[in-house]
């Protein structure tokens, strides 16, 4: 889900209520307070949710990332850093470093791809709307049925992968079980997925183009390259911003496609950290409970980071109207 | 308008070439469902079938329980919807015309729930749920949407809805002796109803589009979701792929609505984030 940019509440007299231009002086007080209660009632059912399935399962998570399990199988040992000393290994940093790589493939080529197809969109030529809707169509796919659609198209025996590379000549390649192509084949799927979203949030930031700046720049001179490095571009740069975090935060959390896809394999070639975390936990009747956990804090860790690092650096450049 | 020009057509070989890779595979998905056999096993494949074989969506019917599928992501996915639709516009009325006592820091504990990825907490929900028995039977659909009842994204959108509502129209009603429920909604929720809807149909999908909780969480197929269906479809058919686009064509035709009649409300919800 999309992060809100600005985290602010406004101050509490900004919103005049309806209690108090209905009271009087003296009957304020005791207006005021139902108020309040009712405005906790109202909060209630959301504060509730979150309670239990956020806030209470975040410290939980901490809990059972320094426990180990019992003799029943119960996470209540505790084992202190050991989790986190686990994580200091080859294969963890391969986890880590294939989680970088993925997040990199995945978000760059889909932002700056869809940056093209939106910047010719807007070249003045027949039939824009329906490339515009074409181009956003990915959208409509759930990860899970993308999956599936490229599973098929990255068939070794059959799939049409192959069958285009086998018509000019080039040998079959096993897209999904050759471990130096199977995360950039995973990537490319999710290029794919990204792909309409992207291309959605960036023409609703074209259409919020005032037409007078465009009409202005041309009047001026400017057309092609230049109106979209001068302007566009520029004008854009929020919704970019936004589209490299959310795409950031979708691409560390991504799982269908790779459980879907590859399973992790071949050989770990594609295990990010949210599979692993999966793998520990839930696969194959594993239930250490514990190194997932102490993995998810690491999910969270790296997912905050990046967020400020993002907010920090990013959005001194990012120009707002 | 110039009628020829070479950056003209640049501009269209360029676009024609990029949208080979993006509809190439949504082409695929619809025609495979409908290829035989004989056009899909070939090599190299053909792209365009031979005669349409209508039989693989009669067969994906008989070789998983989909229609049960389609029920159990209805059920799910409708749930969700509802009950985020209702539990925002609650909190976003609190949010946007009570006063309340800490309602600032209350506020920023909401947005931080958004900041909480759900992969990281997945586990002692896991364990929570189906400790308390909501992962099998019929409780199954308990399990599956009571983490998902509430979001800080809708009351985050609506809040920012209920703010631009104009002071004198809620002014005119509360004189006319409107209380705060029939203010909310009689008045607000009816003039609301874009904001609302954009939050319904941007739910409605990423719940219709879940994927790892039901994974884990069901155990009974009975229940399982299409999203897992389908990928269990692949996992079981990969011998014949018309079957399995069958599957996923037949999936998509919910989410395909929604984008197609709902996309102003798409776009809306999708940039309710990224422009101020």
């Amino acid at each position: 889900m999309p992060p809100p940019r600005t985290v602010s509440a406004p101050p509490d007299d900004r919103a005049p209520t309806v209690e108090s231009t209905r009271s009087t002086g003296r009957r304020a007080k005791p207006a005021r307070f139902t108020e309040s209660a009712l405005g906790w009632l109202l909060l209630l059912p959301s504060v509730v949710v979150f309670v239990l399935f956020v806030f209470w399962p975040l410290g939980r998570t901490l809990y059972l990332s320094v426990h180990g399990n019992d003799l029943f199988g119960a996470p209540s040992v505790y084992v202190g850093a050991e989790h986190y000393r686990e994580m200091l290994s080859a294969d963890f940093g391969k986890v880590l470093a294939t989680t970088g790589l993925f997040t990199l493939f995945s978000v760059v080529p889909a932002v700056l791809g869809a940056l093209v197809v939106v910047l010719l969109l807007e070249a003045r030529i027949r039939g824009v709307r329906v490339l515009r809707t074409a181009f956003a169509l990915p959208f409509a796919f759930s990860v899970a049925t993308a999956s599936v659609v490229f599973a098929v198209i990255y068939n070794p025996a059959i799939g049409v992968a192959n069958g285009v590379l086998g018509s000019v000549g080039i040998d079959r390649v096993n897209w999904l079980t050759d471990p130096s192509i199977a995360l950039p084949a995973v990537c490319a799927a999710t290029v794919w997925m990204n792909f309409g979203y992207n291309v959605l949030v960036l023409s609703a930031g074209v259409a919020a183009i005032s037409p007078e700046v465009v009409e202005a720049a041309r009047l001026d001179g400017a057309s092609g390259w230049r109106l979209a490095s001068r302007i566009t571009v520029p004008l854009l740069s929020p919704q970019l911003f936004f589209l490299v975090v959310v795409s950031t935060i979708h691409a560390l959390q991504s799982f269908g496609q790779i459980h879907i896809l590859t399973k992790g394999g071949p050989d770990q070639a594609t295990t990010t950290l949210v599979y692993s975390i999966y793998e520990k936990a839930f696969a194959f009747g594993s239930s250490d409970f514990g190194s997932a956990s102490a993995q998810a804090v690491v999910l969270l860790v790296v997912m905050l980071g990046c967020t400020a690092i993002q907010f920090g650096i990013l959005e001194r450049r990012v120009h707002y109207r | 308008m110039k009628k020829f020009s070479l950056g003209r057509v640049a501009v269209y070989v360029v676009l024609g070439l990029a949208a080979i890779p993006v509809l190439f595979p949504i082409y695929y998905g619809f025609v495979g469902a409908v290829m035989g056999p004989g056009d899909l096993a070939t090599y190299p494949p053909a792209l365009v079938p031979h005669e349409l074989y209508w039989q693989n969506i009669s067969d994906v019917f008989r070789s998983v329980p989909l229609g049960r599928f389609y029920v159990n992501s209805a059920i799910q996915a409708g749930l969700i919807t509802v009950a985020q639709i209702v539990t925002s516009i609650l909190a976003a009325y609190a949010f946007a015309f009570l006063r309340l006592p800490a309602r600032a820091v209350t506020f920023s504990l909401f947005l931080a729930t958004l900041m909480v990825p759900w992969e990281a907490i997945i586990i002692p929900n896991y364990l929570a749920i189906s400790g308390w028995g909501l992962a099998r039977g019929g409780l199954t659909y308990l399990g599956l949407v009571l983490p998902f009842l509430a979001s800080a994204f809708g009351t985050f959108l609506l809040r920012q809805a209920f703010l631009q509502f104009p002071t004198e129209l809620r002014d005119a009603a509360v004189i006319d002796g409107c209380g705060h429920w029939r203010l909310l909604w009689r008045v607000i929720v009816p003039l609301s109803k874009p904001s609302i809807a954009a939050v319904g149909v941007y739910v409605f999908l990423s719940a219709w589009n879940q994927y790892f909780w039901p994974l884990i969480l069901i155990r009974d197929s009975e229940y399982q979701t299409l999203q897992i269906g389908i990928s269990q479809l692949n996992d079981a058919e990969v011998a014949q792929p018309g079957l399995v686009l069958a599957g996923v064509a037949l999936s998509l035709l919910p989410t395909l609505a929604v984008v197609l009649f709902g996309q102003r409300y798409i776009v809306r919800g999708l940039t309710a984030g990224a422009l101020k």
